[in-house]
This record gives structure tokens, sequence and C-alpha cells, in this order.
């Protein structure tokens, strides 16, 4: 069973947001970056599961520069066989969608898995391109995998319910809570990883296809309000806030 | 205890000084701590229990030997690495650190060092899994400071070593499967001898009624005519500067581990403070707290400088026992007063189960008198500026100068 896995870095969640350039660029300076915890936690883990239970491999792939090299070393750590990363800077979702398949279309993977979203920019939209251009099914928002032979079954959550869906490989999909418990690398694991190999490919042809005209933060909560009576209350709510 | 929401200072990006990997097994470490210990901790201080159930996990993050090469089980990791370990295990709690810091510094270090190959294959690679738990026996009741003066000795049977005497404020002796035991010859020189656990004569009674290190297991090591193999010599050393060298190891990550208790109480106070609210206001907003909050993140810093300094030095092979001292008295002493501030910033709380400052300030008194206590460690960078050993008062030392 061969899987590729897509990984993507994301700032620490305790991170302080800024942005440069005219609030149109995200500042990185003094930030930590993590795994994306869905393309880790989810993705990573069902994968190195699968891979575990019916033999095969699990190859991490990463479209950046050498900064996301940190974040590649973790998913080695954690267990994935080898890494890709194809060196590119991005700003769509399309650019990545495009440089992921033209590497992997020539692969022969059996799935591709990716978090549902990434936790910073939370577009939601790579992996069911990546299923277009290679002309493979989707199954989104999944948070059950099961594989028996070439058949996956797999089950979405949705309004109230569950969604059972049967998809034979190649297919590609985006993972949820529920699909696996998070793992914490071990030392060995951690060593293991300095000689796995992290192959660094040139990107292919193309470009970003939109522009990033300015980022905005919320506006800055203020602080907790103590009233002594419902009817103070009420009349916050409504003269003040107009909530109500 | 409420949730582990602790987040790391790092006031002069110190970060941009360690390595992609460094800080991926610190933050490992990290992220172990907070899922498998920090729920569980303060429960098992507060009944004075180890909670022996964390081993296997302990091994398997590096906690036990981390520097100990592959051949022999260990992860091989360098001595930077080994002290961010030993700084998160000792932000969850001292006493954690000191299990694990007496099973790689004052266990496997000697047996890597000073040990037969035979009793590295034995002893090693089960230690670093966690499978074989140390000890190790220095202090005696009459000799602390003083560990030249130690009464535990051994004589030559012939066909085994006949060893008698007894230790104390042993760490893990009562769960420990071999201990490493510091006696004298026949002629009075000191040699380790790897003591088995079921060799009869041997015992190891637990200390109970402990106000600090609550959950880590301490005792007593007593040796009844035990008879030791004559294969349970370390050959590699002997003489004082054998445990000393172990010592080094030791406390190189208790000053390392001090720093993560420090962080833990800081932390801890800085969001209390910000939280709390008195007078309308946060009680961070007042002079008084802000200025203990800038006297400890101050000292942090300048902690973590001395600390990173140190570990390069030491990975070079150049860290003097001196400098190893100073580092180690700095940063308990620094991490003993943040405690001590950090529990009055947080009233009343303070002195809860619900916070880990009390378990933090009571832990650090241990650490502090162990490993060579504050008092010694002025005196042995006193001897190291002076040239002057201070450490007896009847002036006979000072005749040869």
């Amino acid at each position: 069973m061969k899987i590729l896995v897509c990984i993507s870095k994301a700032p620490d969640t305790t991170a302080k947001i800024a942005f440069t350039d005219g609030d149109t660029k995200f500042d990185e300076s003094g930030v930590q970056f993590i795994v994306n915890p869905y393309d880790e936690w989810y993705a990573l883990v069902r994968g190195l599961e699968l891979k575990e239970a019916n033999g095969g491999s699990v190859t991490v792939l990463n479209v950046g520069g050498a900064d996301s090299d940190p974040v590649i070393r973790k998913a080695l750590a954690i267990g994935a066989d080898d890494a890709v990363r194809i060196d590119a800077e991005t700003t769509d979702a399309l650019y990545v969608a495009k440089q992921i398949t033209n590497y992997a279309k020539e692969q022969g993977y059996d799935m591709i898995l990716a978090g549902k979203e990434t936790i910073d920019y939370n577009g939601s939209q790579v992996a069911g391109m990546v299923a277009e251009l290679m002309d493979a099914p989707y199954v989104s928002l999944s948070s059950k995998l099961d594989m028996n032979g070439n058949t996956a079954t797999i089950e979405r959550e949705i309004e109230g319910g569950v969604e059972v869906i049967e998809v034979n490989t190649p297919f590609v999909l985006s993972a949820a809570k529920g699909m696996s418990e998070a793992r914490i690398p071990n030392m060995r694991g951690i060593m293991a990883a300095r000689s796995k190999p992290l192959t660094v490919v040139p990107a292919s042809e193309g470009s970003n296809s939109t522009v990033v005209k300015g980022f905005t933060l919320p506006a800055a909560k203020s602080g907790c309000k103590l009233v002594d009576s419902a009817e103070e209350l009420v009349d916050l709510l409504h003269n003040e806030a107009k909530a109500i | 205890m409420a949730d582990d929401r602790f987040e790391a200072p790092d006031y002069y990006q110190l970060d941009d000084l360690l390595t992609d990997e460094h800080k991926l097994i610190r933050d490992t470490v990290r992220a172990w701590v907070k899922a498998e210990v920090s729920p569980i901790i303060e429960e098992y201080a507060q009944k004075a229990e180890f909670p022996s159930q964390i081993i296997p996990g302990l091994g398997e993050v590096g906690g036990f030997g981390p520097y100990i090469p592959a051949e022999y089980g260990g992860p091989g990791l360098d001595q930077i690495s080994y002290g961010l370990i030993m700084q998160e295990l000792e932000r969850c709690d001292s006493g954690l650190r000191s299990t694990s810091s007496v099973q790689s510094s004052l266990v496997m270090y000697p047996i890597w060092k000073y040990g037969s190959e035979e009793q590295k294959q034995k002893w090693l690679p089960k230690l670093a899994t966690g499978e074989f738990m140390g000890c190790f026996g220095l202090t005696e009741p009459d000799h602390g400071s003083n560990p030249s003066g130690m009464i535990t000795n051994f004589k030559d049977m012939g066909d085994h070593y006949l060893l008698n005497g007894a230790k104390m404020w042993i760490t893990n002796a009562p769960i420990a499967d071999v201990a490493v035991v510091w006696a004298k010859n026949e002629e009075g020189r000191i040699h380790g001898l790897l003591v088995e656990r079921g060799m009869e004569g041997f015992t190891t009674p637990e200390t109970h009624d402990k106000w600090s290190l609550r959950a880590s297991i301490t005792g007593e090591l007593v040796f009844d005519n035990v008879k030791v193999p004559k294969e349970n010599l370390l050959p590699g050393k002997s003489g004082l500067g054998a445990p000393l060298g172990c010592l080094d190891s030791a406390r190189f990550g208790i000053a390392w581990g001090a720093i993560g208790a420090a962080m833990d109480c800081y932390d801890s106070a800085l969001r209390y403070t910000k939280e709390r609210i008195q007078f309308g206001v946060p009680v961070a907003s007042f002079q008084l707290t802000q200025k203990k909050l800038a006297e400890m993140i101050t000292e942090i810093t300048k902690a973590q400088l001395l600390t990173w300094r140190l570990g390069v030095l030491r990975e070079e092979g150049r860290a003097t026992s001196a400098q190893i001292s100073m580092a180690k008295r700095n940063n308990v002493d620094m991490a003993l007063k943040i405690a001590r501030e950090a529990r009055q910033m947080h009233g009343g709380m303070g002195i809860t189960g619900e916070y880990p400052i009390m378990r933090h300030m009571a832990n650090l008194e241990s650490v502090v008198t162990y490993e060579g206590t504050h008092d010694i460690h002025l005196l042995i960078t006193g001897m190291d500026v002076t040239g002057i050993p201070a450490f007896m008062n009847d002036g006979s030392q000072l005749k040869n100068l």
C-alpha cells in the first residue's frame, strides 16, 4: 500500500499574529511552526496505522521553502518513511494542488491523504483540487478510514448522522477529528529521522493565480464588565451593544 | 490540578541558539509531559506515591540515558538535548526529573564510563527502556557533604567481595534492580560496585514522610555482609573522582531542570496575575507585581544563557566541575526564589494543589540540598577562584600555601 500524506506547516496555536508589507503578509518573525494538526494527527497517523497493518510505505509531501524542513523532520520522526518537499513559495491553493499533482501523478499512490484544512488560512481546497486534477474520487471531512484490499470504507460526519462511503483506490481524502489519535514521537524515531530521505524537488511551471490584498485582525476584545442587576444588563445590551 | 496551560518564556529568542532537532526533542518531551504526567502528578504528589506506570513512556521519550550511544540501547543524543529533556521533566516536577537524572547520570553514566563491556551489555539496554531501574549510593548517614569519609566498605574474600555499610537519601532505592554503590576497599580506596536486588543481606527500606519530592521514591541501602561477585566491581575508575564524575553529569542536568521549574512558576504567576482581578483591575497591573514578574523573567533568561553556554562547553568536553557547580547553584537558587515569590503572587490559591507552585517550592528545597548543597557549591567556586579550599575549618590546608 503506497500512501502519500500532504502536510503543511502552520503557526503554533500560541503564536502572536501580526502582518507586514501593508498587511498583506503574515509576519513570521519569532513565530514557532508546527505540522498542521489535521495533517499530523489524522492524515499522517492514520496513514501510518494502515501501513503498519497492511505493509507498504508512507511518504510525506510538503510544498514550501526550506523553512518547512523542521516540520517535515517531525513527520519523519513520527514514522513516515521518506519525504518530498517541492521547493516553492505558495500563496494560493490551486498552485499548491498543481504542484502536488505534477509530482504525484506518476508515482502510483494508492491514496493521497491530507488534513481537512490548515489551522492558519483554513482554505479546505487543496485536497479537492488534487483529486480533480488527478481525476480521482475525493472524500472530504472523513472521520474513519478502513481498507479491505483495494476498497476503502470511509465514514463522514454529516448533519445529524454519519455517511458511510465505499471507494476503490486510488482516491484522495481529507481527514477530520476521529480518524486517529495523535502520536508523540519517541527519541528513537527522532534519531531515525536524521537518516530518512528528504528529497527536494524543484517546483513545476506555474504561478500563484490569486493575490492577497490584505489581512485584518478581529477587533480586540473589550474587558469583562460586571453588572449588578438584570435591568442594567438588558439596558446595556439594548442601548450600548445594540444586541437586543 | 487545573489544565496544564504552560507556555515557555523565551525572552531573548534563545530558540535561535538551538538546532531544529533540539527543539523537536524539547517539544516532544513537553507534549509527552502534558499528555501523560501533568494530569496525574498532583494526585501522586499528594499521596506521596511514585507513578510507576510512566516508566516505559519516560524511556520512550529519552528520559533514561539520552546520551548513551545506540550500541548500548540509548538514543545517543548530545548534552544540550539531555539538558532540554531534564528542563521539560522538571517543568512538571522535580521528582520526575530526579527519577530520570539518577537513572541517566548516576547509574547508566558510571556503567557506560567505568563499566566492563559485559556490564554495559547486561545493564544499559534495559536501563534505557526502564525495564531495569537503578539507584546510586554515595551519601551515608554521617557523611553527606564529606563523602570521602564514608565507612561503607568491602573485603576481598577470594572469590567474592563482602560488603557492609549503609547509604541514605537514595532516589529510586526501593524500586531499583541494581544499585551503583561506592565503598572503600581494605586500603581505603573508593570503588563502585553493582549490587543487585535479591543479593542476600541487601535491603532498601523506603524513606517516608517527606515534604518534598513526594512523587519520587526515596530510600536507604543497607548492606549486611552482602556477597558481591567480583565481576560486579566497576573496573574503569576508582577514587572519589569516579562518583564525582557522575555528579558532574547529574548536576549539569539539574542546572537545566531548575530552569524548567522556574519557568512553570513564572508562567503560572504571569497568567494568574493577569486573570485575577482585585480593586477592579488585574493584579498584574500593580507595580509590585510587575517588579516581581520582571525580576523573574530576567533571572530565567540569565540562567538560560548560562546553561546553554555550559551545554556547549560540556558537549566539547571543556566544561569544568567548577563551572557545573556554578550553574547548579545559581539556577536552583534562582528557581527556589521564583517559586517562593510565585507562591505569594497566587495568594491563597498558591498553597493548593490547583496550581503547581507550592509543589515546586517544596521540591526545590531538596534540589537546593542534594547533589552538593548550595553552600558547598559556593565553596567550590570560592576554591576555584582563590586556589584555597575552605571546606574544613581546622586551618590545616593553609599550611602548604
